[in-house]
């Protein structure tokens, strides 16, 4: 007869028993997945976080069009883009290592708690592998940093705050698009040329990080060429009317307004000072100027006529004439009936450059990825040789130098570019002051679970 | 001194939009007791009428030019607006660079209906509910408006350019003494201050000298007694809400050269308006109208980087902080009337 009996003994062996029983399970799962979300299908996920609603869900429009793309692309479909055109072949439309690619998408709001939260939710619920877009600085450090903690790779969009890869770098972020300290070292050479070294700068400067670096940029670009800045006043970021900030202006002594300012800012800014006469101004005996630092052609296409003859600097333009960049525009434009923008170029590289990196590393562990992109040099994607600096996971490539249009020929003619700047002249130290110092590190990477 | 002149006159363009919602916002409140949500709303509305104009006046077909090519190759489509094969290019171009004035007559009948169907089919149910029932239904209508404007027209800014006519600055600083070009003013911003006087100037003119609008301001005292003399004042309050969200349309079509119409434009002024009704006195349309213009150059003025200087911050608070004060020391407002949202 068995005793059924439970003493005090016995029920700390059952326990323990159980104990061991239950963890065991997940023992075995942590075991077998060496890194967050190890895909073990035949499909892998990829989290596409851009902004669907919000200031900017135009560019998170074309950001998306520009994912779907090149996952179809890479899957086989379409024309390949720029897959045939990419100087690394190891993506022959078979997926990613042998997988399909399959996508979610997030919504940023160009909001940061609801970008993280977005990011979260595919890397725990749809178990993204890796986490790309958005179209705010902001943002993209928000992101880049959860990304961080999760152990998934953050591929970034759109985003130009030096901070990004500069004190708030990742090991476990990369950034192809270019930065605020590029757009200043580019410009000021241009802006000297066509403007001379004897000039009075005035800035009005968007009152969040990105606008302080871009200030910071250009003014220490400026008045290393000769430029002396006689103002620069931060402006609230939910000002639509900037009349009683360009005004003063006028009566400042400057002959130079820079605008340090991003989409709906810029829009609003440059039309305000066009409409308070500042193109047609004389002042210090010299015809008054407007700079804009960075452009993006959706918000030039919202400013209209009033960029014509501004000078600013951008990432990519549809209307290059290399073989990677019209294969981009070819693709992108039979499909959707436009061109694609600098913000749609810089995720539909990333997607690539990432997929490759997989290829390359024979696996999808983030720390085997970064480790395959850092220090990577490619070309044929659109910005000719460039590198993907293993120190702070900046790209580094030519910049270009444009200039609004006089006369556009259609509604995407609003941008010339007017100087192609070699790679070697922004090209700047990993630890320079402006990018966070020697005491900006990437950490170590983290590859999760 | 110049500088503080600028700043007073770069106010008046702002304060001028301020006190055409405001103005609308208290004509609502005061004759169906409504605390409208949904009135920055309307002025965006407007500001996308004068985009929706501009978009008819532009609607085109293509004729390809083969001397040209697009940007994959291909013969150039151009487009051709079909009013320069009615009216011939000139006329036709002078036409559309007129969009934003024509756009007033394309407004009217436009946010009149608009408003007449917000308050039939939604905010008259909520008449006898909570104000603060009758705020979260119209901000949450807001938030439709909005959504749908965003839907049609995208996220980004549309420019709407004035006529080439308006162009340019009018130099006020060498009419009052002051130096050439010390202090100026663009022509636009000085006819939207007129526009603005003039609207408020018929509104008060209408409730003041027609019989509809003496029938109004009897509602808007006593609407029981007015019942009672068998005149159907729901009828008319009804309409006054329509006049009410066209003069907050027409603020934002002759707005919409000054701040190029973004889907998010009428939250912008929403809050800043109610602050204005607030301090103005609910239910006065004079206080509406007076707080209006004297937040807006206040508003101005503390964006003077002096003043942010010594205050950071204050471009920021200033109109809540100027309501505050008026509300400790005047609890009613600048000329706020006894017993209204006192009970």
């Amino acid at each position: 007869m068995i005793d059924l009996k439970m003493n005090r003994r016995g029920l700390m062996k059952g326990a323990a028993a159980v104990g061991v029983g239950l963890s065991a399970p997940q023992f075995f799962v942590r075991g077998a997945n060496a890194f967050t979300n190890e895909p073990t299908g035949s499909s892998v996920t990829l989290g596409f976080n851009v902004p669907q609603t919000g200031p900017y869900a135009d560019e998170g429009a074309d950001e998306l069009r520009a994912y779907e793309l090149a996952v179809e692309h890479l899957n086989g479909g379409g024309d390949g883009g720029m897959l045939a055109t990419f100087s690394s072949k190891t993506l022959e439309g078979n997926g990613i290592f042998g997988k399909k690619v399959e996508y979610v998408t997030g919504d940023t709001q160009t909001k940061s708690d609801a970008a993280r939260a977005s990011a979260r939710s595919m890397i725990e619920k749809d178990g993204a592998v890796m986490i790309t877009g958005g179209s705010s600085s902001g943002v993209a450090v928000a992101v880049q940093a959860l990304c961080q903690e999760a152990g998934v790779i953050f591929m970034a969009g759109l985003t130009h705050s030096n901070d990004t890869t500069g004190k708030d770098r990742k090991a476990n972020g990369f950034r192809h698009f270019f930065n605020s300290y590029m757009s200043g070292a580019a410009l000021a050479p241009v802006l000297s040329k066509a403007y001379g070294t004897d000039r009075k700068a005035y800035h009005l400067t968007a009152d969040y990080n990105w606008g302080y670096t871009t200030e910071q940029a250009v003014r220490e670009s400026t008045e290393a060429m000769g430029w002396e800045t006689v103002n620069a006043v931060k402006t609230p970021l939910t000002q639509t009317d900037f009349s009683s900030y360009i005004a003063p202006v006028l009566q400042s002594g400057a002959d130079v307004l820079v605008l340090n300012h991003y989409g709906g800012n810029m829009v609003n800014s440059l039309t305000n000072a066009v409409q308070f006469g500042l193109r047609a101004a004389q002042a210090n005996g010299k015809n008054f100027e407007i700079v804009v630092p960075l452009y993006s052609r959706l918000m030039a296409r919202g400013a209209g006529s009033n960029v014509a003859g501004i000078y600013g600097s951008t990432n990519w333009h549809w209307s290059l004439q290399d073989e990677a960049s019209k294969a981009f525009v070819k693709s992108f434009g039979t499909k959707y009936g436009f061109p694609p923008s600098q913000a749609a170029h810089t995720c539909y590289v990333q997607t690539l450059l990432y997929a490759d990196a997989v290829n390359r590393a024979g696996s999808f562990n983030p720390c085997a990825v970064g480790e395959a992109l850092e220090g990577f040099e490619f070309d044929g994607l659109g910005n000719g040789p460039t590198l993907y600096r293993a120190e702070d996971h900046q790209c580094f490539k030519d910049v270009l130098v444009v200039r609004g249009k006089e006369n556009p020929e259609n509604e995407f003619d609003l941008l010339e570019v007017v100087e192609v700047t070699p790679v070697s002249q922004v090209m700047y130290s990993p630890d320079h002051p402006q990018m966070g110092g020697a005491e900006a590190t990437l950490g170590t990477c983290n590859p999760g679970a | 001194m110049e500088v503080y002149i600028q700043q007073m006159v770069n106010g008046l363009d702002k304060g001028s939009a301020y006190a055409l919602i405001a103005l609308g916002l208290t004509l609502i409140f005061g004759t169906l007791g409504v605390v409208n949500f949904a009135h920055g709303a309307l002025f965006m509305i407007g500001a996308f009428c004068a985009v929706t104009l501009s978009r008819i006046l532009t609607f085109s077909h293509e004729v390809v030019d083969e001397t040209r090519t697009d940007f994959l190759g291909n013969p150039l489509k151009v487009d051709v607006p079909y009013i320069y094969d009615i009216f011939g290019e000139a006329t036709g171009s002078v036409i559309i660079d007129w969009a934003v004035p024509l756009s007033i007559l394309f407004a009217i009948p436009v946010m009149i209906a608009i408003g007449v169907i917000m308050e039939r089919g939604l905010i008259r149910h909520f008449y006898k509910r909570a104000h603060a029932d009758q705020i979260l239904v119209t901000f949450g209508l807001a938030i439709v408006l909005q959504e749908i404007i965003k839907y049609f027209y995208g996220a980004n800014p549309i420019q709407t350019p004035m006529p080439d006519a308006f162009e340019g600055v009018f130099d006020i600083g060498a009419i009052i003494g002051f130096g050439t070009g010390e202090i100026l003013y663009p022509y636009w911003r000085l006819i939207y201050f007129g526009f603005a006087m003039v609207i408020v100037a018929a509104v008060f003119a209408f409730l003041q000298f027609t019989t509809f609008g003496m029938v109004v301001r009897a509602g808007m005292a006593d609407r029981e007694t007015v019942g009672l003399l068998g005149i159907d004042i729901d009828k008319r309050f009804t309409l006054m809400f329509g006049i009410a969200a066209a003069v907050a349309g027409l603020a934002g079509v002759m707005y919409a050269p000054i701040v190029s119409p973004n889907y998010h434009m009428g939250m912008d002024f929403l809050v800043l308006s109610f602050v204005v009704v607030v301090v103005g006195g609910m239910g006065s349309l004079p206080g509406a109208v007076l707080a209006g213009f004297l937040l807006g150059i206040l508003e101005s003025l503390a964006s003077l980087q002096e003043v942010v200087a010594l205050v950071p911050g204050i471009n920021q608070v200033i109109i809540y902080l100027v309501a505050i004060i008026i509300l400790l020391t005047r609890p009613r407002g600048l000329m706020g009337r006894k017993g209204v949202m006192e009970d």
